[in-house]
């Protein structure tokens, strides 16, 4: 009696090990290193590497490992010392198209990275960090989209001499209302207002003997709208967020209409907030060509032009007058050309903007025409303990592209380097379009500080409610007790490796549940142990106590932590950060507690009372 | 060890009216304050600005307020958190100004102030308007949900007396443990609301415990009046109810004294919950379930599903 196939321990072993071996990254810690990724279009290739390594080499800076990383290197170091310098020193050298950031890399072995197996992911209230959750004003997107084909319709019927009297946006139907004089020009404009804008819903109406016409978007075009917004904004602030130089930040879309920003590791949220909330422009001018640059350089720009300067540094004179902005811009989208298959950038622009470029172009067929990249900062520094705001402007050229015929709405930039070079331009095209105003509606800072105090207090709390736990069931269960106690920190590391596996987020409420779960999976333990204790009363033998003890508790025990995993299902689905977290751990810890107290410890008190004569049991 | 050497037989049923008169002035209680007093919301529902601050001295409050005050905070909140060198400020929402920008604010006229301490930035949170009403819609959902998926999984499971006991049982301690919070003015916020559903989990499983103890002796025992049965079951369960809530309220405990500042709310709500919970399972659920009439005949093992059911889930170890 009460002997387990041999097939059970086989899999109760398994189970512990892969276990073991998936939480085993958490004892390593952290490397520190220093990430470097770069800024816009600058390359991470060979040669950068060669540049970074040579730099550090030449200070006498010892490293541990350097690494391609998606997009950047990461170089990791012995101390955290050599860390600080070197970030110094590439800040210092290696030029202002790279950005690089502290950063602290889990030190997994290669052994146990080849398992996937990785320390578990730390939520911003441990690690310290910014969160933001933004909002994107879809209000103010629809109205500029209803705008824009207010402009749109308004060209098409001039340039078309149809004649109408008032033409304005419909604000709650997100239409646009048109009113003619008579039925006639009506219905020349629908038949042109169909063949050019095919997706607006077209409505007659005749109220008080004037004809309307009502074209409406339709509701699969305001969602493409508000999606269109939400992605744009995504965009801008993946970029923005590049610039700060963190190492593992987070910018994602959440619902319908708002995104989380998660800036691990960032203190100065107030320079974050500003960084985010810049502002970028986009302006096409036509380049001038064999122009007298150094006369600019020197100060004396021929009239009618500015000096500008590109990505790589090297100036060039552009002409004052401004052909297209950005809030002209629609979409911009990086594809493949079709005849040569080079990689290349699809805009379109809006009438206004479209009937500027196809006037400018008309005229300068073979010339180059540049596009240049504002961005408006808000720099906020403390001088002499006085609030000061310094608004910047930086402007760059973008791309030069020479104008090979007549543009119109649509147009193309070919002549990209590569595929990336076209989607960074796209990117930044679509950055510097008009972009549905957006705000913080939510901020969660947490300090490093306070970051390691809450991992501090939650290990400590963790372990002395273990030890207590541990001490009592000892005293009350004995050997039963000792069992449990064995169950339970094998529970332990089955969480800690769940959570590695899944790559879910540890936060402070995480930590609670994990406490929680402590106490509770002794329940289960509990549970059998007290059924053991009755049997025995009423005077069954040892061997029959222990399996009916299991059998019976058995139904109870899942009962209780069905509801209880119900309850934690329901958290977790309409829970937010802290409750999601907390909802997460529990999950877990009912499911691995289900194992551990009922297999776990069967298993145990089967190798040492199973199959023999028991006179007592010491429980 | 043991606290019982053989079965105990204390007569809890009999002392259910008492019970009853007791349950019912600590729910009126509750009620009275919650609706009076109301709970202590913190930013996370009512929106506005929380900033924690950490001095390397130890801070007069009065101080700091006038900092506040100077800045044009003067409806700012100031107290220690923890420490005397660490202070919590809340700012209510601040009509044009209800933004984010107002942490940093409120961060640099603490700065320019404490020109010779140092201040540290500890914690920034920052809610807007219809975040906070957000999560407090979704905070009753979840409550309610979590609730009607208990009931139907008993219902499943027991029977509906049952369910509506331990749902009674349920309700009972949520409003007990907000009465409290209530009362105490104690803050209330996301991490508490957590707690709150955690307690809910928690009770249920005591409450489940009994249940099934009362369902087992219902098929069992072929004399006893259904009060004898419960009384029985309860009993049987005693040390096992005692036992748990004991080792849950250490772990508890170690989270109160050693968790932080920020966890206090958490490892309260749950402290008070466990020792109402663990008092409403053996009286509340039970006797709800006894007025409700539960009776021999609505336990027995139906033919078709007979032992399936009485036999439990599967035949795991």
């Amino acid at each position: 009696m009460n002997q387990y196939p041999v097939w059970k321990y086989v899999l109760i072993a398994a189970v512990i090990l892969t276990g073991a071996l998936y939480a085993l990254p958490n004892l390593y810690g952290d490397d520190p290193a220093v990430q470097v990724s770069p800024l816009r279009g600058a390359p991470v290739g060979e040669e950068s590497k060669a540049r970074v390594i040579d730099l550090l080499k030449g200070e006498g800076l010892p490293f541990k490992s350097f690494e391609q990383v998606e997009r950047g290197m990461l170089i990791r170091f012995n101390n955290t010392e050599d860390q600080m310098r070197a970030k110094d020193i590439i800040d210092e050298k290696l030029g202002d198209s790279y950005v690089s950031a502290l950063n602290l890399t889990p030190a997994t072995p290669e052994w146990l990275a080849s398992f996937n197996a990785a320390p578990m992911y730390l939520g911003l209230d441990l690690r310290g960090g910014v969160h933001f959750l933004m909002e994107v004003d879809m209000v103010a997107a629809l109205r500029q989209a209803g705008e824009r084909y207010v402009s749109d319709l308004r060209s098409i019927l001039r340039n078309e001499k149809v004649r109408y009297l008032t033409i304005a946006r419909v604000a709650n139907d997100n239409a646009v209302e048109i009113k003619f004089r008579d039925a006639a020009d009506r219905d020349t404009a629908r038949s042109l207002i169909r063949k050019e804008f095919p997706r607006l819903l077209l409505e007659e109406e005749a109220r008080g003997g004037d004809a309307f016409l009502v074209a409406k978007i339709s509701d699969q075009e305001l969602r493409e709208i508000k999606k269109m917004a939400l992605q744009q904004n995504v965009i801008t602030l993946r970029n923005r967020v590049n610039e700060l130089g963190v190492a593992e930040p987070v910018v994602q879309q959440q619902g319908e209409n708002r995104i989380v920003v998660q800036l691990p590791g960032i203190q100065d949220t107030a320079r974050a907030k500003e960084i985010l909330g810049a502002t970028a422009t986009l302006e096409f001018r036509m380049a001038v060509e064999n122009a007298d640059v150094q006369a600019a350089l020197a100060g004396r720009p021929p009239v009618g032009t500015r000096l500008y300067k590109e990505r790589n540094g090297s100036p060039i004179l552009l002409k004052k007058r401004i052909v297209v902005t950005g809030d002209q811009i629609i979409d911009a989208a990086s594809g493949i050309e079709q005849q040569n298959g080079s990689p290349t950038v699809f805009i379109s622009l809006d009438s206004k903007g479209a009937r500027k470029m196809a006037d400018t172009t008309r005229e300068n067929i073979g010339k180059p025409m540049a596009v240049v990249f504002i961005e408006n900062k808000i720099d906020t520094r403390r001088v002499d303990g006085e609030l000061v705001k310094i608004k910047k402007k930086i402007e760059e050229v973008i791309n030069v592209a020479v104008i090979r015929d007549q543009f119109s709405k649509r147009f193309q930039i070919t002549g990209l380097d590569s595929t990336d070079e076209a989607r960074d331009l796209a990117l930044l095209l679509r950055a510097g379009a008009l972009a549905a105003p957006i705000e913080i509606v939510e901020e969660r800072t947490v300090g490093p500080s306070l970051g390691q105090d809450n991992i501090d207090q939650g290990v400590n709390s963790v372990i002395v409610g273990f030890i207590i736990v541990m001490i009592f069931m000892v005293v009350w269960y004995r050997v039963f007790g000792l069992v449990a106690n064995l169950a339970l920190a094998v529970n332990l590391v089955m969480i800690v490796a769940v959570l590695s596996m899944l790559q879910a987020t540890l936060t402070l409420p995480g930590i609670a549940g994990i406490v929680l779960t402590v106490g509770m999976a002794v329940d289960a333990n509990v549970l059998v142990f007290e059924r053991i204790r009755e049997e025995l009363r009423s005077g069954n033998t040892p061997q029959a106590s222990i399996n009916a003890g299991y059998d019976k508790a058995l139904s109870t025990i899942a009962d209780a932590n069905i509801t209880t995993l119900i309850a934690a299902l329901v958290l977790y689905a309409f829970g937010t950060g802290p409750i999601k977290g907390f909802a997460i751990t529990l999950s877990i810890g009912i499911v691995t507690s289900m194992f551990t107290a009922i297999m776990g410890t069967r298993a145990v008190i089967n190798l040492v009372y199973g199959g023999r004569k028991v006179k007592k049991l010491a429980i | 060890m043991r606290i019982f050497n053989k079965e105990p037989s204390f007569d809890f049923m009999g002392k259910r009216k008492l019970a009853l008169i007791m349950s019912l002035t600590l729910v009126v209680i509750s009620i009275g304050s919650l609706a009076t007093r109301g709970l202590n919301f913190g930013i996370d529902f009512t929106g506005g600005t929380l900033i924690e601050v950490g001095y390397s001295n130890t801070v007069d409050l009065g101080e700091v307020r006038e900092t506040l005050a100077g800045a044009g905070y003067d409806d700012a909140i100031a107290q220690h958190f923890g420490t005397s060198k660490d202070v919590l400020i809340r700012v209510p929402p601040h009509g044009e100004k209800s933004n984010a920008d107002l942490s940093s604010d409120v961060l640099n006229a603490l700065h320019v102030a404490a020109s010779t301490d140092e201040v540290e930035m500890r914690r920034v949170e920052f809610v807007g308007p219809q975040v906070g009403d957000e999560l407090t819609e979704d905070g009753g959902l979840a409550m309610i949900y979590a609730l009607f998926g208990i009931l139907i999984y008993i219902t499943l499971r027991f029977e509906k007396r049952f369910a509506v006991g331990s749902v009674a049982a349920l309700v009972h301690d949520v409003v007990i443990t907000l009465g409290v919070f209530s009362l105490l003015q104690l803050e209330f916020d996301l991490t508490t609301l957590a707690a709150i559903l955690a307690v809910i989990g928690y009770s249920l499983n005591d409450t489940i415990v009994v249940f099934d103890r009362i369902r087992e002796n219902f098929r069992k025992m072929r004399k006893g009046t259904p009060v004898d049965i419960a009384n029985r079951s309860i009993n049987q369960m005693l040390s096992r109810t005692l036992v748990t809530s004991v080792t849950t309220l250490f772990v508890l405990m170690a989270l109160f004294v050693l968790g932080g500042e920020i966890i206090h709310s958490f490892a309260t709500a749950l402290i008070i919950g466990i020792v109402i919970g663990t008092y409403s399972s053996v009286y509340v659920a039970s006797a709800t379930a006894l007025a409700l009439g539960i009776n021999k005949q609505d336990l027995m093992p139906v033919k078709k599903e007979g032992e399936g059911e009485a036999e439990g889930v599967g035949d795991l170890p």
